[in-house]
């Protein structure tokens, strides 16, 4: 007999759905007009109807988020601020696994992601920026630095709370107040967590919450009284603001899409290099905009380590996103199901060789088993294009200069994995790469001190550690953002 | 010997073989091991992995206060851990110092025991600091007195100092000693190569001299059977496997005393050198008051409830 799990669901009773949200502005829920449904995308089962915001609503919250920040927030000291975001993350915590469940049901990504990453890092941003909050004036960002005003943050569905951390928390630390947009596919935990600024008894109008699809997040974009445009997402969209914003003076941090190069040397940590290539690509099913996606193996050990990395791959237990035990889960939606698809057909085509382990895939919601293709070049679309799945592009290198260039040969910039034993390559090759993060015998590793961003087409400007204050504060320099 | 045909035997030879392996990066294995201690065994798969974890047990006594009285005890409780439960297995082997062997063999034969193994900590447990001659008489003493598996310590001074070929000799020529009469486990002492780069080292010196098992500790030394370092043992087996298709087993020892641990442990065997690997004759945990806290476990399955720990025996 061999040792098998048996299930271990992680019950899902800790949390309550209502059948219907509005939005929520000026600190209470206020009804929608129109609804669309939101899935569990393990299940396909209906998890509840959310409001599609449109200018109107946008323009409340807008109001609202302007009147809270002229009338309270603007008044307070940072102290002040700083106690309301210590509040939110001590309770927080204290409700981590009600998040992480609603979670990992919206969202489809493993329970024990969402259990030991997502909720944990949620509530360390709150901590850190709350700490910043009244020493801005020491922050090396000018005297006195000052807030915007009203932030209009749009944030993507594959970390759907963890992306509203990140954007609220400096935003609310530095002074400003807030009209934020879940994705469409996920916004049930940015619902929650308005209960969160209820409970906390944050003023009302600090934080807006208005749902709905793209033609919500155009109508943050657009409206007059947004000074700071806070935007997490794909490329397309990214350039779409940028041009919106362009003869306006609103200002925009985007964290776009990216191509991540995980370098392999042959002098690599064997066991531990094909742990950082699967956490580095499977980690949240690969939506990841930073994640991993093209493996650059020096040629004299990339035999290896794909042999080894096909035996680990045959160990991820993909299935019920619940389940302690699992550890890829559903793909977020049907549109990113086919986008996936539609890709690995490319890699087909172009001759790259696909490789899954053997995995029982359930009939119902969307899923795609973890994937390699070998054999790629850098004229494949596969080697080039965001996959934003667990799809991993495997090319092979000679010499340490042919590694870089490769890596660089990219529009994106936005992260790079180095695997070497040795110190000073490791120190040559990140003076080299032209990538926002890097990370050297680890990938996927995200603090809140550490700044996050990208170069060329994965965005402007940087989110987290005293960079991300900067972005959200007037006097404040702002590495490369508009 | 050939050694599998990867060295001639010479000091030369194994250290090239030796700085060959990949390194082992210490925050990446202790991360790997942490998240493998995040999986949830729970109901069916807890029963099957109580049971296993039982038959895995290598029952130890190593105090200077044993007595012959003590050793005949610790092997009732070998053969039927549960008296009120036949359905439990025996342990793996009853694990004893050199002078208690006849007496462990004697009364396991007398109380229907035969099936299970006594095992002897030998070449001057649990420091290894003795002659040769005094190493080998004392791996020959505990043959002679039945013992079917020897427990030899590592010299962890030579080791440190870089002489790879002493140590390797060493095991070599107790492996000869051992024969086809018994087992042999080499200790490394974990808790004093400290790093995991010595322990991916060792385990791969221990198994090309001959070795069948790899053993963490001696259990006098902390820290002792941790997870990074059974991990980094069973990543040695798995590739040694593939090298040379000879399967050779682990046995942590030392600080394993939960059911948790223990099913800890087998997480790490089934995820990294696989489900072969879950078997007594691959696998053993040397331990002593684990064995009565899987036996509470196993009574709450069955019954439901926590019972006092007066209804397992101490010894």
């Amino acid at each position: 007999m061999t040792f098998e799990y048996a299930p271990a669901p992680e019950s899902r009773y800790i949390v309550s759905i209502k059948p219907k949200y509005g939005h929520f502005i000026n600190g209470s829920f206020v009804a929608g007009k129109k609804h669309f449904p939101t899935i569990n995308p393990a299940t396909e089962e209906i998890l509840s109807h959310i409001a599609l915001g449109g200018v109107t609503d946008v323009d409340k919250a807008v109001m609202a988020a302007q009147k809270a920040y002229t009338k309270t927030w603007s008044k307070l000291s940072g102290k002040e601020r700083g106690k309301y975001l210590y509040r939110i993350s001590r309770i927080l915590q204290e409700r981590a696994r009600e998040f992480a469940v609603l979670e990992t049901l919206d969202n489809g990504k493993p329970i024990r992601e969402t259990r030991d990453i997502d909720i944990p890092l949620v509530a360390a941003h709150f901590f850190y920026h709350a700490g910043w909050a009244d020493k801005l004036d020491y922050a090396g960002l000018g005297h006195s630095p000052k807030a915007y005003g009203v932030a209009g943050q749009i944030i993507p569905w594959n970390f759907p709370l963890l992306m509203l951390a990140w954007k609220v928390a400096p935003a609310l630390a530095t002074g400003n107040t807030v009209v934020l947009k879940p994705a469409e596919t996920t916004s049930l935990t940015a619902l929650l967590f308005a209960e969160v600024c209820q409970q906390a008894e944050l003023p009302e109008g600090v934080v807006n919450i208005v749902t709905g699809d793209g033609s919500t997040g155009a109508a943050i974009v657009n409206h007059p009284k947004i000074h700071k445009i806070a935007f997490t997402g794909s490329t397309d969209v990214g350039k779409k603001i940028a041009r919106a914003i362009a003869s306006t003076d609103k200002k925009a941090t985007l964290e776009l899409g990216g191509k991540g190069a995980n370098i392999v040397f042959d002098d690599a940590p064997v066991d531990e290099t094909v742990e950082g290539i699967v956490n580095g690509i499977f980690f949240n099913q690969g939506h990841v905009c930073c994640a991993g996606s093209r493996l650059i193996v020096q040629e004299s050990v990339a035999e290896e380590i794909i042999e080894k990395l096909k035996v680990r791959m045959a160990k991820i237990r993909v299935g019920d996103p619940l389940d302690k035990n699992t550890d890829l889960g559903a793909i977020n939606s049907k549109e990113q199901l086919l986008k996936i698809n539609k890709l690995s057909a490319v890699g087909d085509a172009e001759g790259a060789e696909r490789w899954s382990p053997q995995c029982k895939l359930s009939d119902k919601g969307f899923w795609f088993p973890p994937t390699i293709f070998t054999g790629v070049t850098q004229a494949n679309r596969i080697a080039q294009e965001e996959i934003f799945g667990p799809v991993l592009s495997v090319l092979t290198f000679r010499t340490p200069q042919e590694a870089i260039d490769k890596a660089n040969n990219s529009p994106f910039g936005l992260s790079a994995g180095i695997w070497s034993e040795k110190g000073s390559r490791i120190f040559w090759a990140s003076q080299h790469l032209k990538a926002g993060v890097i990370w050297a015998n680890t990938f996927n590793k995200f603090d809140p001190a550490s700044p996050f961003g990208g170069y060329k087409e994965s965005g402007w400007g940087r989110e987290g550690g005293k960079h991300g204050l900067a972005a959200y504060l007037k006097n404040g320099k702002e590495t490369g953002a508009k | 010997m050939s050694f599998y045909g990867l060295v001639d035997g010479s000091e030369k030879s194994l250290i090239h073989f030796l700085d060959q392996l990949s390194g082992v990066d210490q925050v990446g294995a202790e991360s790997r091991a942490a998240m493998l201690a995040t999986r949830s065994i729970k109901t069916s798969s807890k029963k099957w992995a109580i049971e296993t974890a039982i038959s895995m047990v290598d029952l130890t006594t190593l105090e200077g206060a044993d007595t012959p009285g003590k050793v005949r005890a610790l092997c009732s409780k070998a053969v039927r851990p549960d008296p009120t439960d036949p359905t439990v297995p025996s342990v793996g082997a009853v694990c004893v110092y050199n002078d208690m062997v006849e007496i462990a063999r004697t009364h396991l034969d007398a109380i229907g025991g035969e099936h299970v193994p006594v095992a002897a900590v030998s070449t001057a447990f649990p420091s290894g600091r003795a002659s040769m001659a005094v190493k080998i008489q004392d791996t020959q003493d505990a043959i002679n007195a039945g013992a079917a598996e020897i427990d030899m310590v590592i010299d962890r001074g030579a080791f440190l100092s870089g002489k790879f070929g002493l140590v390797f000799d060493e095991i070599v020529k107790i492996r000869e000693v051992c024969g086809d009469k018994a087992h042999l486990k080499v200790i490394f002492e974990t808790g004093e190569l400290v790093t995991y780069d010595n322990v991916r080292k060792a385990s791969y010196l221990a198994m090309l001299a001959g070795a069948d098992f790899i053993k963490t500790s001696t259990g006098k030394i902390a820290p002792a059977a941790t997870p990074p370092v059974v991990l980094v043992m069973l990543e040695a087996v798995r590739d040694f496997y593939s090298l040379t298709q000879r399967k050779i087993g682990v046995k942590p020892a030392g600080g394993i005393r939960t059911t948790k641990d223990a099913i800890k442990q087998l997480v790490l065997v089934n995820e990294t050198a696989g489900p072969e690997w879950l078997t007594p004759d691959l696998f053993r945990i040397g331990a002593s008051a684990l064995l009565n806290d899987l036996l509470m476990q196993r009574m709450k399955m069955s019954d439901g409830y926590y019972a006092s720990p007066n209804y397992v025996t101490i010894d």
